[in-house]
């Protein structure tokens, strides 16, 4: 039997593959459900301190904060690109790192200079091959994100705009729309736009405790860093649900695979049967006749 | 029935606290403050320690600990944006530090300009490889 032999090994191979994929697959998909949760949880507080900002920008402040002040010559721009730490997640990456490069390219274009800080392994290996400035990174953030390792690689780009490094802050990341679709998105994070705040909501300003200047510098350094942090938190939550797609289209594959393979083995083995019993026949028609 | 003031307890990562509540004690920057309802409209960042709550319908009071963060009154409402990490500015700064040597580390090797052909060369093909699998996926199912 010429081939069986390759054959089933080649079936045993791709059976194993599968139980990888199907092991992914649902490892994924319980993940998926944490970090939806997660996300969800993580909302509130972006509400709130949203609503909070929207006071503050349209209250008669006494003080303007820098994040708040649009700058008219724009020469340097901070790019905070979120991405997933593992692979294997279909073209999650690749998507949210194309529109990065183009935006890019653009910003290139317009003799503009850019700064990266890379959050999530992928991003940063691929800014690492293609040169590009990265300012600041952080990987290794898990499943769970983490305001605490977050406040590093945000703080060095909010330095770097308050010190006039940088005119324009924006961050690409995957916005989770629901498990089978998640957007590649980028935006403006600084300075923040009007829109961002929202509408006045009456005129009347707040008692600052210890000063204006201090509360609200405070408070807009955490509207940034949630903003952020929930940018991750979707990404995250993107993660495992394209990885939950794709390990699940692999294994359908794989599937498919294994049962061609069988079609093919089982065709070679009746063949051999097949010549076998024809060759004993002959050769016993030979002997008696 | 006395009257209540709704609050609301927050930190990035998840929500801790929501009722209504007759009396609160938050440790303010410069001291504690104590907030009765119809509280004028403040703004004050708050320190590590404890939260007392008196809830409406209870006599005990109900302690929460944060570090640190902002408060905010707002008429009839009040709302903490708690931290989830221990802030500090040298702590901060020593993790903007450690952010940036990690990537000045990752990028040693780096002295070009950025190689935008190199980049989409590399985007296009792993999506050619996408839309390879997609195709094979499609005809496979047939």
């Amino acid at each position: 039997m010429p081939g069986s032999k390759e054959i089933r090994t080649k079936i045993k191979s791709v059976e194993n593959t599968r139980k990888i994929t199907k092991a992914m697959e649902m490892v994924a998909a319980s993940k998926m459900r944490k970090a939806q949760e997660r996300m969800r949880a993580a909302r509130p507080y972006a509400e709130k301190i949203r609503n909070v900002a929207a006071h503050l920008s349209h209250a008669q402040a006494e003080y303007r904060h820098p994040f708040l002040i649009k700058r008219d010559v724009v020469k340097n721009i901070g790019l905070i690109v979120v991405t997933s730490d593992k692979g294997l997640c279909g073209g999650l990456n690749t998507n949210v790192l194309r529109i990065t490069i183009n935006q890019m390219q653009a910003w290139e274009a317009q003799n503009h200079g850019v700064q990266i800080s890379a959050v999530g392994n992928k991003g940063l290996s691929f800014m690492g091959r293609i040169n590009a400035n990265v300012k600041s990174h952080i990987t290794g953030l898990g499943d769970k994100p983490q305001m605490e390792k977050l406040i590093g690689p945000v703080k060095v780009m909010l330095d770097a705009y308050v010190a006039g490094e940088i005119d324009q802050l924006y961050i690409a990341y995957n916005r989770f729309i629901n498990t089978m679709k998640q957007e590649s998105v980028l935006e403006q994070l600084l300075p923040l736009s009007g829109d961002k705040v929202g509408a006045p909501a009456g005129h009347w300003d707040y008692i600052y405790e210890p000063d204006a200047q201090v509360v609200v510098d405070d408070l807009m350094v955490r509207y940034i860093e949630s903003l952020i942090f929930q940018a991750v938190a979707e990404n995250m939550a993107s993660e495992q649900s394209a990885r939950m797609v794709a390990m699940k289209s692999a294994s359908d594959n794989a599937k498919t695979v294994i049962g061609e393979l069988k079609l093919v083995y089982n065709k070679a083995r009746q063949a051999a049967i097949t010549k076998e019993i024809s060759e004993i026949v002959g050769g016993a028609a030979a002997v008696s006749g | 029935m006395a009257t209540t003031i709704h609050i609301d307890v927050v930190s990035a990562e998840e929500s801790i606290f929501s009722g209504e509540v007759e009396f609160i004690v938050a440790p303010a920057l410069m001291g504690e403050v104590g907030i009765y309802p119809k509280h004028a409209p403040l703004l004050t960042t708050i320190k590590a320690g404890a939260l007392r709550i008196k809830l409406a319908d209870a006599s005990e009071e109900q302690l929460i600990f944060v570090s640190g963060g902002i408060l905010e009154v707002q008429p009839g409402i009040v709302t903490v944006l708690a931290d989830t990490a221990i802030r500090g500015h040298d702590l901060d700064e020593a993790k903007a530090l450690e952010a940036k040597q990690l990537a000045e580390e990752a990028m040693k090797n780096n002295t070009s300009e950025v190689n935008y052909a190199k980049a989409q060369a590399e985007l296009m093909e792993a999506l050619a490889q996408l839309q390879a699998i997609e195709h094979l996926r499609k005809v496979g199912k047939r």
